[in-house]
């Protein structure tokens, strides 16, 4: 499945300063859909390159990182349970230092 | 609502026009709403709050104090898109402050200078090294990461003075926002700071003073700000300070993000909570008046600008710092303020001075 991540506000600069990344996820295995709970994992394992407690806190983002699927608050989409399609965008926007 | 077919792919539909794809979920109020509609009620609630509360009067020169960052730049968009639809008749300008802060400050100063063009503000900026003859990159050489967001505080509270006073603007107008207003009524509490605990949270300061400031973002949630800045794709920067560790602050505003989780309306709970706190009336205040040297407002005998600077340029960087009180401190001449007296170390980064 691909998928169009990106990072904001400071968030970048944990995966290298790279803003946009395209990548490949598959499901977990077993399943069928893939879910923001697995892809938050699998962002972990593979794009996070430092202070992971800077864009997780347990199972999900720290609170005060924006999540936006389609350009949809995910709060309004389930969240960790919002299932993934083939060419979504996901923009994790950290809304933790000044302005 | 969820069998309906005529709907759009997926997802839920706006609660305010019944017709568009809901975007996002509003903290303050938990409706589900359309991008346009959240355009409308964002703008339309910090009219409301400019009306209310009167900030401004027709005719008036008003500063956007700029930091390049999202608060600010939303700030400067919203406020020059409101200042025409509803003739406020302002005369809008951009303030900068320059500190000094090479790979940091000079980058975020590219995109005020790109506002200035998309939004046809005039800018002016201001900077530490012609204010007080010091950057900030050469005041870390000598004092090191330690207190250096004291300096940087104290110096940019002036800067914005300074800087509005030579656009002779009636006001000044920063982007603090709901969450920054409760982490400030948070930390007042914290460190017992009563004199800033009864100030922090008046939309309007220093009315007394030559040039108020006012918040018009008092009630208006980060994660709207930043919504909107991303949903208009608005032009800011956002890249920390490099000399920001800001341990204290950065606790009380993890602390205030956890409870927004768990119930949004925390954070405009917390702002009543600071609103509605009496002081008593046998608690000493500190007494406002004038720096001896450079006339500024101070409830010492020297601003701390001053004992700071006096600090740098004698080679005593740790003057005002902490406190122990070095030039403020001569024997019998501030019995009377020793029991109020504002500790330096009570404002820990300048990104949120109030």
């Amino acid at each position: 499945m691909k998928l169009t991540l990106e990072f904001g506000g400071g968030l970048e600069l944990l995966c290298d300063s790279v803003k946009i990344h395209h990548v490949s996820v598959e499901p977990q295995d077993g399943e069928q859909k893939l879910t923001m709970k697995h892809l938050l994992s699998w962002v972990r394992t593979n794009l996070i390159k430092e202070r992971p407690e800077m864009f997780m806190k347990g199972d999900s983002v720290r609170p005060g990182v924006l999540v936006l699927v389609n350009d949809c608050d995910w709060e309004l989409s389930g969240q960790l349970d919002t299932s993934l399609e083939d060419k979504d965008v996901v923009v994790f926007i950290s809304t933790l230092h000044g302005g | 609502m969820e069998g309906e077919t005529a709907k759009p792919a997926k997802g839920r539909v706006c609660t305010i026009c019944n017709q568009r794809r809901a975007a996002l979920k509003r903290p303050k109020t938990l409706e589900q709403i359309c991008r346009e509609c959240f355009y409308a009620v964002f703008e339309q609630e910090i009219h409301g709050v400019i009306v209310e509360n009167q900030l401004f009067k027709p005719g008036e020169r008003v500063a956007i104090g700029a930091s390049g960052g999202k608060d600010s730049t939303v700030l400067a968009y919203v406020l020059s898109e409101l200042n025409r639809r509803h003739n406020y008749g302002l005369d809008l300008f951009l303030l900068s402050v320059d500190e000094g802060i090479t790979g940091y400050r000079d980058d975020s100063l590219e995109t005020v200078k790109r506002n200035e063009i998309q939004y046809g503000l005039p800018l002016k900026v201001v900077s530490y090294k012609e204010l007080y003859g010091w950057t900030m990159d050469e005041i870390v050489k000598l004092i090191g990461l330690k207190n250096n967001c004291t300096f940087c505080g104290v110096f940019r509270r002036q800067a914005l003075d300074r800087g509005a006073a030579l656009l002779k603007v009636d006001k000044l107008v920063t982007g603090h926002n709901a969450d920054d207003i409760a982490e400030t009524v948070l930390l007042n509490i914290l460190r017992g700071d009563i004199a800033r605990l009864s100030r922090c949270t008046s939309i309007t300061t220093g009315e007394d003073g030559p040039i108020p400031r006012c918040k018009p973002f008092k009630y208006t949630y980060e994660k709207e700000i930043f919504t909107y800045a991303y949903f208009k794709r608005l032009d800011y920067f956002s890249t920390e300070c490099i000399y920001s560790p800001n341990a204290y602050r950065g606790f009380a505003r993890e602390f205030i993000k956890d409870l927004e989780r768990i119930r949004p309306r925390a954070i405009l709970d917390i702002i009543k909570s600071g609103e509605d706190f009496r002081i008593s009336t046998s608690t000493k205040m500190p007494e406002q008046g004038n720096c001896e040297r450079c006339g500024y407002i101070s409830s010492q005998k020297w601003c701390k600008a001053c004992v700071l600077l006096e600090g740098l340029n004698r080679g005593l960087p740790k003057l005002g710092i902490g406190r122990s009180r070095g030039v403020n401190n001569e024997p019998g001449k501030n019995t009377k303020q020793a029991k109020g007296v504002e500790s330096i170390q009570s404002k820990q980064c300048g990104n949120l001075d109030f």
